[in-house]
């Protein structure tokens, strides 16, 4: 069912990405298809934990997308004066940040959205907790104080 | 349009000021990890400025450029989605690569490597 689901959803991407219609050029879609889903087959991509894969991604369509953009913006700007700054106020440091979500999907997307928000790269996804490479003690701090973590919660 | 213009390039602009900061921070962080922090996330902000910018100059000139504009504003979302999505994985990849390879990161006060 996933097999199908995942070649169907790359079929349609392929279509709207390409433009031109020839046979030569869908065929060369359709074997494309096929080779990621067979690929991913052997990767045992689909043997995840947890619910309908897309979902919560659209729930969160409202609520979590717009925050997490406010959040990027926000954090880049930290960034972007830390690079401009002659003396490189820098000060990285390694931080444990525990996680408590429940399926695959949406560790993964906390995972991503850490390493998505300047400052903050998710090294090492380990049982309940990550490990995350923070560019200074600001960044850490906006870790640790979970609301990304709650917010992706709410998603479940 | 004439607003429309003017939020396009400033959108292009932002977004090219961004990608030049992530250079700029690549030369000059003194480690892999805090290098990983300006080439990987910089980007997928500009990129989406960029990609913003272009969507906007596109709708703002549909009459007269030669191209379908919903196919291209479509396209332009589709791959920003997929930039949102790809971007930290391989961010987070390249920097578990480092950190199972046992490179141990830099901390302040330590010399440039």
């Amino acid at each position: 069912m996933r097999t199908v689901y995942l070649f169907a959803v790359l079929l349609v991407f392929w279509l709207a990405l390409s433009g031109h219609y020839t046979a030569f050029l869908i065929g060369a879609g359709v074997f494309s298809c096929a080779l990621v889903v067979y690929l991913a087959r052997r990767k045992g991509v689909f043997e995840v934990k947890g619910g309908h894969p897309v979902h919560p991604l659209l729930t969160g369509a409202i609520t979590y997308w717009p925050w997490l953009f406010g959040q990027i913006v926000l954090a880049n700007i930290d960034v972007f004066w830390r690079v401009w700054h002659p003396r490189l106020p820098i000060d990285p440091r390694l931080v444990r940040v525990p996680y408590r979500t429940t399926t695959d999907l949406h560790t993964t997307l906390y995972a991503n959205s850490i390493t998505l928000t300047p400052g903050t790269i998710t090294l090492a996804v380990e049982e309940g907790e990550f490990l995350v490479h923070a560019l200074s003690a600001a960044s850490e701090k906006g870790l640790v104080s979970g609301q990304m973590h709650d917010r992706v919660r709410s998603l479940e | 349009m004439i607003l429309l213009d003017i939020v396009a390039a400033s959108s292009l602009f932002l977004g090219a000021l961004v990608a030049v900061t992530g250079a700029v921070g690549v030369l000059r962080m003194p480690d892999f990890y805090t290098r990983a922090h300006c080439s990987g996330k910089g980007d997928t902000l500009a990129q989406l400025l960029i990609f913003l910018g272009l969507a906007l100059y596109t709708v703002a000139h549909a009459g007269s450029l030669s191209v379908n504009t919903p196919a291209v504003v479509v396209r332009l979302l589709l791959i920003t989605g997929f930039i949102i999505v790809t971007s930290p994985t391989a961010t987070h990849a390249v920097a578990r690569g480092a950190q199972q390879d046992g490179r141990v990161p830099w901390r302040k006060g330590e010399p440039r490597r």
